[in-house]
């Protein structure tokens, strides 16, 4: 690997430790060495654009900076955090993010879990079948946002069309506040249903063959093998889909962004579409992080969960 | 990877005919199930299909009510105007779509060189906290990009990476690289470390032994996780649209949200340019088809 050689400049140290007599810790020694050198050049770029950053956005949410007001910040304490726990409209952002999420990734689940277990109750064509159900899941979600707006139009859209030609009156589905919302709703589900699928299906494929044959044997009905064998084998690898669903769409922003850019009034705007508004439209950036570390803080949380469960399920 | 597609269709239960006695009820509820599923496919497919037959609609039939389903007349003028400016010459759409050929590329290759070696010396060597170090870099690709960005914008205006192309390479190969860990210690953990002290015991050293015998083993691995990496950045929207805004510059992800600026919209054109964005990415995601779930949940899930 060409990084590995400029490295080699920054740690002379280590190099001139990796001569000693003995063959066998030298052994051990350069493979510290190469540990070193191979690590390191990663973790320094996440050091660099990851960590770096949020840490930059900690200092920043306990002061009254301002991208674009420019002067020195002020240290303001906890004041952000305060203000921001307390806002009526931070309140009202939660509701709406725990709705969209809640049931989007519901919706997800059991739609992407029933597909899945149809589709492996067939013999045949199976691999075209799981082919076709996840073209959503590759499509950009920018692609995916403004294919639905165009389709979602209440004037031309060919939704509805669909629902003219069926006798059915016109919904504007993104400009009034109640059907917005379950629009983003619709349209995620739409896109994320094949990943949830994808995972199901590995978790059903895998199920042993004999089990159910035992059951086949003792005459048990399918819905008592479902409940029995099926259901608890794949359970814990589908629960691993629905907390990385979760994650993403506590994360989201494109769709918010494409779709309904928060509106109408701000029945769509989720957090993260919050954070951008006082960042970037408000330019309160030190209120801005201290939101943002807010949000990192339940993403942490969401995905040490997630962590542990996967830890759970390898050592099994 | 019983997930992969292929294998899906050779294993699994068939378990259709252990009861001979209730045969006729089976088949009709095998008929019910194939019906559902053909039902939830068109209901999946419909919105895909509709924005391919919009992209080759004329205009008139675009804006038709009610919608043409059948009925209309072919053509390529929408493809013509993402790559050509009316005024003859290069379009925006087409500079950006190479803007996003060379970040999506070369953030690829970026992550892929760090992050290769450093899946197989977490694969291979023993160290302190090793599981914690890779919970933490896989955490740090869970972060919200909006939030990221903030910190990320003021810092780029500091160095002068703001609208360059250099700026969203690197913050693309930093959301890459854990990725491209998890994945490849996936790949590396099943190649037998033996290999190695074979070539050692013949005189080799660790790294000649990395170098010749198990990096070669590794190809495989290396373009499917390269590959998904390439699918991340070239799909990626949210760091896209804050650090940039020059034409020259600029990704598709934010040109193509740009078409529907305006007051009027040609949706056809925007169709066309969805058809041209996401061709490239649905055939690599054939071509990997088979790492798909270890692909999807950032190389966290392996079975």
């Amino acid at each position: 690997m060409s990084n590995s050689a400029p490295l080699t400049t920054d740690h002379p140290g280590q190099v001139a430790a990796a001569t000693p007599p003995a063959p066998g810790r030298s052994h051990r020694l350069s493979d510290r060495w190469l540990t070193v050198a191979f690590i390191s050049p990663a973790l320094l770029l996440l050091l660099a654009m990851s960590v770096f950053p949020l840490l930059w956005a900690l200092y920043l949410s306990f002061t009254d900076y301002s991208a674009t007001r420019g002067g020195p910040a002020h240290f303001i304490g906890f004041g952000n955090y305060t203000a921001i726990l307390a806002s009526p409209q931070v309140h009202l952002r939660t509701y709406t993010t725990l709705l969209y999420v809640i049931g989007a990734v519901t919706l997800q689940t059991v739609l992407g879990f029933t597909i899945a277990y149809l589709i492996s109750r067939r013999t045949h064509g199976r691999g075209l079948l799981t082919t076709l159900f996840l073209v959503p899941m590759m499509l950009s979600p920018v692609v995916v946002g403004l294919f639905w707006r165009f389709m979602l139009d209440a004037q031309f859209g060919v939704i509805n069309s669909m629902l003219g030609s069926l006798g059915l009156g016109q919904v504007e589905w993104l400009t009034q506040q109640r059907t917005a919302l379950i629009s983003l709703i619709v349209v995620d589900t739409w896109q994320w249903t094949p990943f949830i699928m994808l995972i199901a299906l590995a978790g059903l494929t895998a199920v042993p063959k004999y089990l159910y044959e035992a059951a086949s044997i003792d005459r048990a009905s399918e819905w008592f093998r479902f409940r029995t064998i099926t259901l608890p084998l794949v359970w814990p690898l589908l629960l691993i889909a629905v907390l990385f669903r979760a994650i993403e769409a506590f994360r989201l922003f494109d769709l918010v962004y494409i779709l309904t850019s928060g509106g109408p009034g701000v029945s769509t705007e989720t957090l993260s579409f919050h954070v951008y508004k006082v960042a970037f439209l408000g330019f309160n950036t030190g209120t801005a992080s201290a939101y943002g570390i807010l949000m990192v803080l339940v993403v942490i949380v969401l995905t040490q969960l997630y962590l542990r469960y996967l830890n759970k399920l390898k050592e099994d | 990877m019983a997930g992969s597609i292929d294998e899906a269709v050779s294993t699994g239960p068939a378990r259709d005919h252990t009861r001979p006695a209730r045969r006729g009820g089976g088949r009709g509820r095998a008929v019910l199930e194939v019906a559902l599923l053909a039902v939830l496919a068109v209901v999946m497919l419909f919105p895909a299909l509709w924005m391919i037959e919009t992209s080759i609609k004329e205009n008139r039939d675009v804006y038709a009510i009610p919608a043409k389903f059948f009925d209309f007349k072919v053509t390529m003028d929408h493809f013509r105007d993402v790559f050509a400016a009316s005024g003859g010459g290069r379009s925006a759409l087409s500079v950006s779509f190479l803007n996003s050929v060379v970040v999506a590329g070369v953030s690829t290759v970026l992550a892929t060189v760090l992050g290769v070696p450093a899946a197989w010396a977490y694969s291979r060597f023993a160290m302190k906290a090793k599981k914690d170090q890779l919970f933490f870099i896989l955490s740090t690709r869970f972060m919200p990009p909006v939030v990221v960005v903030i910190p990320i914008f003021l810092m780029y205006r500091q160095v002068g990476l703001i609208d360059t192309k250099l700026g969203l390479i690197l913050i693309y190969a930093a959301f890459n690289v854990p990725f491209t860990i998890w994945m490849m210690k996936g790949f590396v953990d099943e190649v037998p470390a033996e290999y190695e002290d074979a070539a050692m015991l013949d005189g080799y050293t660790r790294l000649q032994a990395f170098w010749k015998f198990t990096l070669p083993l590794l190809l495989p691995g290396i373009a499917a996780t390269a590959v998904f990496a390439l699918i991340f950045s070239w799909n990626e929207f949210v760091f896209a649209i804050f650090l940039t805004s020059s034409d020259n510059v600029r990704t598709a992800p934010p040109a193509i949200a740009g078409l529907i600026g305006g007051t009027t919209v040609d949706w056809g054109l925007v169709a066309a340019a969805s058809v041209v964005f996401a061709l490239p990415v649905l055939a690599f995601a054939y071509l990997v088809r088979r790492h798909l779930v270890a692909g999807v949940t950032l190389g966290a899930v392996r079975r």
